[in-house]
């Protein structure tokens, strides 16, 4: 198969107006396999990122696991329970828009989409209402109650802000993507033939799930 | 080309089913962490959220019907991760 377009990403771009007359239609070299296969190796560094955190984190808390303990007890179980049920339920979410799109279903995919987007927003939201908790209390980076505090409690909270907050991001990068799609589903540019974009994004999003899915025990479920 | 772009349909009701999963190990590793279990429960409860992430990768993630090369991918970067993990703990406990 001869590479002839030399942009391969020529999705948004409208090639045919400078092409002769008898070559209008637009000759759409895609390959999702190769698509795909980038989107994993992006996930890897991703993985790598925030491994390296988690690396840190049992290096701190096989060291201080007492003051771990004492630490976590703080955080609230209940909002990191519900917040855990909001992301899984839209990675399902996620999964249906892109099982719908595959079968045609374009209403359905639009609105498993949209719920997808209306759960990461929850999700900030109560994340929100929980750091804010979490800082009227005194618990704040630097703040001179926290820091009267035993180093290992200094150093949970340390790691428990900087995770949870490059995840948080992750999530507003992940719903900011997502309305990408939902544009893109909405004029057609994602159809049942050519979907992979949705199914990248899909892929993104199950990995900021990913991510919380260790979050969650090793922040709020230490005894 | 054609014939890769014939990619497996997962119906919705596996969807939902895992996704029940997810959430009965969800209220699993709660509850668990409410019992006293000593070090046990960090050993427990990591290993329920290595069930639940093998579960969103294969089906979520749809690795289980993707081409060879994704799971070899895959293989090698959870291989590489593990080894950083148990070389850092084997320094920390043998120091």
């Amino acid at each position: 198969m001869e590479d002839i377009n030399s942009t391969v990403i020529s999705s948004t771009q409208t090639d045919t107006k400078s092409e002769p007359h008898h070559l209008s239609i637009p000759h759409q070299h895609k390959d999702a396999i190769g698509a795909k296969i980038g989107m994993w190796l992006f996930l890897f560094t991703e993985l790598l990122l925030f491994g390296g955190l988690f690396l840190l984190y049992m290096a701190y808390r096989l060291q201080y696991s007492k003051d771990f303990v004492i630490a976590a007890s703080e955080l609230n179980l209940f909002l990191g329970t519900i917040n855990t049920i909001i992301l899984l339920t839209s990675s399902l979410t996620m999964a249906l828009s892109i099982a719908a799109i595959q079968r045609e279903k374009k209403k359905l995919s639009i609105f498993s989409l949209l719920s997808t987007i209306g759960f990461a927003l929850t999700f900030l939201v109560i994340k929100y209402f929980e750091w804010s908790a979490k800082f009227q209390h005194g618990i704040a980076p630097k703040s001179p109650e926290l820091l009267s505090k035993p180093n290992g409690e200094i150093i949970f909270y340390g790691m428990y802000y900087s995770m949870t907050g490059l995840h948080a991001l992750h999530v507003i990068i992940g719903a900011i993507v997502l309305s990408f799609m939902f544009v893109f589903l909405v004029r057609n540019k994602i159809s049942s033939k050519d979907y992979i974009k949705l199914e990248n994004s899909g892929l993104y999003w199950h990995l900021v799930d990913l991510i919380w899915i260790f979050l969650f025990p090793l922040f709020y479920l230490l005894h | 080309m054609e014939k890769q772009h014939k990619e497996h349909m997962i119906p919705y009701g596996t969807y939902v089913l895992v996704w029940l999963s997810l959430i009965s190990l969800t209220v699993l590793t709660v509850t668990i962490a409410g019992i006293e279990i000593g070090r046990l429960a960090l050993f427990v409860a990591l290993a329920i959220a290595a069930i639940k992430s093998t579960l969103v990768i294969s089906y979520f993630m749809h690795i289980k019907f993707d081409d060879l090369i994704f799971k070899f991918f895959l293989l090698v970067a959870l291989v590489t991760l593990a080894s950083i993990f148990i070389l850092t703990a084997t320094v920390f406990f043998f120091r």
